[in-house]
């Protein structure tokens, strides 16, 4: 057996190795699994890290509980996309202010070939009524993300009461949009994706986009600082600096030249300063 | 079946490239598991002895309890620790939130109850074994423990793996309260999650034929020095 200094050494430079983390300034932003999993952050923040020197940490989830992490103070900003929700939570107080950022659009996926015959639909509302009338597959997020809260606007404008269909030939996989692509894609099912995460995705099996270009499927992100008034100890300088940045002309041209696969996956819509 | 072939390919280039960032995830799960399990270790042998040897009104309930807690959901326990450690929750100001010490406590809460839980069975068989001796000698019981889990250590050591085991393989508690930032707390398991929700199922994979080396490295390292010591102690 080894001697016990060396043992202990071990477990020393375990612990001492993450202890020389850099001190550097970061602020938490909390956001959406479609900006990280298309890699938009990925091309956004060295960018912004060189501009300014701050680094910053995402907690990509679903928009509901980004929005719940921030009214509780666990992060600085908030960057997600249903845009109810967020007058919501800065009429309560919780942000400074809410900015348009940028958008892209929801899209419906299904297998190509199409039994529920809605490829090239424009009208989202109608092209949901027959997959309800064809009772196909379709698999729901059901995780009160943006694109769950959008899919059952959609659902309600087309007038179908999903609840008492939950289960059949409705499904709700409560998980995030890349698990519930993964699912929709083994069992051919239909769903609600947004653009920049469908884009990214690599597991389509035989899924493609079916509907899209409804100006229903509208999908805008905007960003809020957390407020400091609610919760002291927000980063709000650190912060309010990545709020001005990501609606600057250099943040919005970076979203702009941002390309999944040679596609343009963000449109970048802040106001002109 | 190409995602088998293609998964094996991208562990292999991984590896081979020594991807950066893979030795620092790779390093990160390593941290906050070996610390994890030393603690739990420290509380939770003791706890699992004295439960054993001590006679104590509703021991019986206890040890249930410790064995039904080694079943704790894991995203249960994330779930409270999240609660404790958000700046709205009661240890807020510590700031701790989203960070590997997060993580380190999460990891804590469940592999405390299954090295407890193992520890007394172990001395309990023991003491069956010993008790006669040790009471000839005159042994307080607290005299005793300290004794028999020494003499039990290499039994012992399977109930730290299995801890080792339960804490470097779980994902729901670290996904909560780490967050899985890159760089900060992204672990190996977070990690695969992360590719999953990509549709990376490769790549994915791939990492997870990494996850199972590492933890065969570890146990396998476990049993060589086990062998080495038993074999010192016969001498």
């Amino acid at each position: 057996m080894l001697p016990k200094p060396v043992w202990l050494g071990l477990c020393l430079a375990l612990v001492l190795s993450g202890a020389a983390q850099a001190d550097d300034p970061f602020i938490t932003v909390a956001s959406t699994t479609s900006t990280k999993n298309s890699g938009l952050f990925d091309h956004l923040l060295p960018r912004f890290e060189d501009a300014t020197g701050i680094a910053v940490r995402v907690l990509a989830v679903g928009t509901g509980q980004a929005i719940r992490l921030a009214r509780n103070g666990d992060a600085d900003v908030l960057l997600v996309h249903h845009k109810p929700s967020e007058q919501q939570f800065v009429a309560d107080g919780y942000g400074v202010a809410r900015l348009d950022v940028m958008y892209n659009d929801f899209v419906l996926v299904g297998p190509a070939d199409d039994p529920a015959r809605i490829g090239g639909m424009s009208d989202a509302p109608a092209a949901l009524a027959r997959l309800a009338a064809a009772a196909v597959p379709f698999l729901s997020r059901g995780d009160d993300s943006g694109t769950h809260k959008r899919e059952l606007a959609l659902w309600r404008a087309a007038g179908i009461e999903v609840g008492t269909v939950s289960g059949s030939w409705y499904r709700e996989a409560g998980a995030g949009m890349g698990a519930t692509l993964n699912t929709a894609a083994a069992m051919s099912a239909y769903a609600l994706a947004d653009r920049g995460t469908w884009l990214g995705f690599r597991n389509k099996a035989d899924l493609t986009i079916l509907v899209a270009g409804d100006q229903r499927l509208f999908n805008p992100y905007g960003v809020i600082l957390v407020n400091p008034a609610k919760h002291p100890h927000v980063k709000a300088a650190l912060g309010q600096r990545f709020v001005d940045w990501l609606v600057s002309p250099q943040g919005q041209a970076a979203i702009a030249e941002f390309r999944i696969n040679g596609e343009p996956a963000f449109t970048p819509n802040a106001a002109p300063p | 079946m190409t995602d088998f072939g293609s998964a094996l390919a991208a562990a292999f280039s991984l590896v081979i490239h020594l991807d950066r960032d893979l030795g620092e995830i790779v390093l990160l799960s390593l941290r906050v598991s070996v610390i994890a399990v030393f603690v739990a270790a420290l509380i939770g042998l003791p706890i699992g002895a004295a439960v054993a040897l001590f006679r104590f009104p509703g021991r019986t309930v206890v040890a249930v309890i410790l064995n039904a807690l080694m079943g704790l959901p894991p995203v249960v326990v994330g779930l409270i620790v999240y609660l404790l450690l958000s700046r709205a929750g009661p240890f807020g100001v510590l700031g701790l939130l989203f960070t590997p010490t997060a993580m380190v406590i999460a990891q804590i809460l469940l592999v405390t109850p299954i090295i407890a839980a193992l520890t007394r069975q172990v001395i309990e068989d023991l003491w069956v074994e010993y008790e006669e001796q040790l009471r000839s000698l005159g042994a307080k019981p607290r005299r005793a423990l300290a004794t028999l889990l020494w003499d039990g250590r290499f039994s012992l050591l399977t109930a730290v793996l299995a801890g080792f085991g339960r804490a470097s393989a779980e994902v729901g508690a670290v996904m909560i309260v780490g967050g899985n930032i890159d760089h900060v707390t992204r672990v190996m398991t977070t990690a695969i999650a992360l590719e999953v929700s990509k549709g990376d199922l490769a790549l994915a994979l791939g990492l997870g034929i990494i996850l199972v080396v590492l933890s065969i490295a570890v146990n396998g390292a476990a049993f060589v020095l086990k062998g080495t010591a038993e074999r010192g102690q016969a001498r």
